[in-house]
């Protein structure tokens, strides 16, 4: 096993630089990357549209969490949010949710590629792991987006007063686009290590319900017990919903300046992308 | 003889372990440009493992191999930009049209956008694919699907073309279909052809050359004419060649790993 865990030093970087290519490249070297990375978020995009059905099918927990858990907290009047009615507090909440929930199964996509011999091919093109795996990472907040688009339109049917100012909105979908891209580089990991479907969903379904509740996601971390509160500081989720507090909805309650909060969610990816990039060869030995 | 000219795979004393099972043992070998060579061998005998080697997804634990003259440890980037592979687990993508499976290979391979659309349409027409680009892969016939991946692992025209297992799970009306592909590949491309199979038959009929694999290692290698002179039988098979040099019967069963494979490839392309 040890043998077979080798990580390829240096691979990744230097499929970026050992092409043969022609002399003026630093243009190339920089745009070629990205360039395969906007390649596989055109595929995942060109799979949704051949079948759409899964992302309508995700719209019905985040419609249940803001509907019936979200009216019947309301009324009971428990939790303390400041200013904000509980379902303005709550729809961040819930959207930060139903991104995780579709990014944190991400992996299994990598796993069907693997049992489909797909990803082998990925592997044997010239692009580098990193470019691959940003890919990848893109193409969940591809879906990620389309959640946020969904859970923007439940919240504003039920009245849910909104930040509608341009920036604003570019803010709520930049978040989302991280946070997707986070949880699903973090699901790519575990399915880098453990390879198989029943596996992969047994962790998947551990890790999912203590990320959601030990978050501030359905209540306030100054609400929650003193063993507890520290732990939603170091869960990624927690940050995600604090800006989603600062640019989804009005009046903006979030903690910590939504760009702080930003600013920690893209060092988690970056840090989550270079690990993964590391470990996703071996999906294919 | 021509001047030769250096040959397109050469691997020397190449090796890979899995903890303590040994699955490629100190195999050498030299494929000629321009050729077609197969790694002949039951399931099990290392043959996907050496494939793997050569197209950069395992690294060796020992010895040396290059592919166009690249070593494939120290520069494993560029030997994948010069290089295709057909797995043996069917790897075109069900949920999205043939020509879809192509394009977002075009695009990881580069194909400057002015050339890719006319590459993309002409590789399908190559493979007789033509009428159905635009139709999902999963409505393609087992036949459709592999000539679709040739396609695809063709599309960036690559040095050398790595094939595992080609034709397994493949009706013979299909398995016809795909050894005249890959006679098509050579005549018109010059690409050099590196296949594993267990079919002797195909063994037979494609390569110039073969290495009988057996337990990891390279129980004999040379053309198959002169493999089944070496016998000193007239009516020698490659079948009987396998059984002198392997010492034992071809064995297609393999182990619960790859009979499920094989079943799941087999059962993909019905």
């Amino acid at each position: 096993m040890a043998d077979t865990a080798k990580p390829r030093a240096s691979d990744a970087s230097q499929a970026a630089s050992s092409e043969p290519r022609p002399a003026p490249d630093r243009w190339r070297a920089v745009v070629r990357p990205l360039s395969r990375t906007w390649a596989l978020v055109g595929y995942e995009i060109r799979k949704l549209r051949h079948d759409p059905s899964e992302l309508l099918l995700r719209a019905v927990q985040p419609a249940l969490w803001l509907v019936v858990f979200g009216e019947v907290i309301a009324r009971l009047h428990v939790i303390s949010t400041g200013p904000l009615p509980y379902l303005a507090f709550l729809a961040p909440g819930i959207l930060a949710q139903s991104v995780l929930f579709i990014s944190i199964f991400y992996g299994i996509a990598s796993i069907r590629e693997r049992e489909l011999g797909i990803i082998y091919k990925f592997l044997v093109s010239p692009a580098s792991r990193i470019s691959l795996v940003v890919g990848k990472a893109l193409s969940a907040s591809v879906r990620g987006i389309s959640q946020a688009v969904i859970v923007f339109a439940l919240a504003a049917a039920l009245g849910v007063s909104l930040n509608l100012d341009p920036l604003a909105i570019l803010g709520v979908f930049a978040i989302v686009i991280l946070g997707s891209a986070l949880f699903a580089t973090l699901s790519m990991i575990i399915a880098s290590l453990v390879r198989t479907q029943e596996r992969f969903l047994g962790i998947g379904q551990l890790l999912t319900m203590p990320l959601f509740f030990a978050s501030n996601a359905i209540y306030p971390i100054s609400d929650m017990p003193g063993w507890l509160a520290p732990v939603a500081r170091a869960n990624p989720l927690t940050y995600e919903v604090d800006a989603l507090r600062g640019w989804m909805v009005l009046p903006a309650t979030n903690e910590l300046p939504a760009g702080v909060d930003l600013g920690i969610l893209l060092l988690a990816t970056v840090v989550l992308i270079l690990i993964e990039a590391r470990l996703y060869p071996r999906m294919a030995e | 003889m021509a001047v030769a000219e250096p040959p397109v795979v050469h691997t020397h004393e190449l090796s890979r372990r899995f903890g303590p099972v040994v699955a490629v043992d100190r195999i050498s070998l030299d494929v000629a440009a321009g050729s077609v060579f197969g790694l002949l061998g039951p399931n099990g005998a290392g043959k996907t493992t050496t494939i793997k080697m050569l197209t950069t997804l395992l690294r060796p634990s020992s010895g040396r191999a290059t592919v166009a003259g690249i070593d494939v440890e120290a520069r494993p980037a560029a030997v994948r930009a010069v290089i295709g592979y057909v797995p043996q687990l069917i790897s075109a993508d069900p949920q999205v049209t043939g020509y879809e499976n192509l394009w977002v290979f075009a695009r990881l391979y580069q194909i400057p956008r002015a050339e890719r659309e006319a590459r993309i349409r002409e590789a399908l027409a190559f493979m007789g694919l033509t009428a159905y680009g635009d139709r999902l892969v999963r409505e393609y016939s087992g036949g459709m699907i592999r000539r679709l991946e040739i396609a695809q692992a063709m599309l960036h025209r690559p040095r050398v073309l790595f094939m595992d297992e080609p034709t397994v799970g493949l009706d013979p009306i299909a398995r016809d279909a795909v050894w005249e592909q890959i006679d098509r590949l050579r005549q018109q491309f010059g690409t050099s052809i590196v296949l594993t199979t267990h079919y002797m038959e195909e063994a037979d009929r494609l390569c110039e050359r073969v290495a009988i694999m057996h337990r990891g290692r390279i129980a004999a290698c040379d053309t198959p004419e002169r493999l089944k002179r070496s016998l000193d039988r007239d009516d020698a098979s490659l079948e009987d060649v396998f059984t002198h040099y392997a010492g034992e019967e071809v064995e297609l069963g393999g182990g619960y790993r790859e009979t499920s494979r094989v079943r799941r490839v087999a059962s993909r392309l019905e």
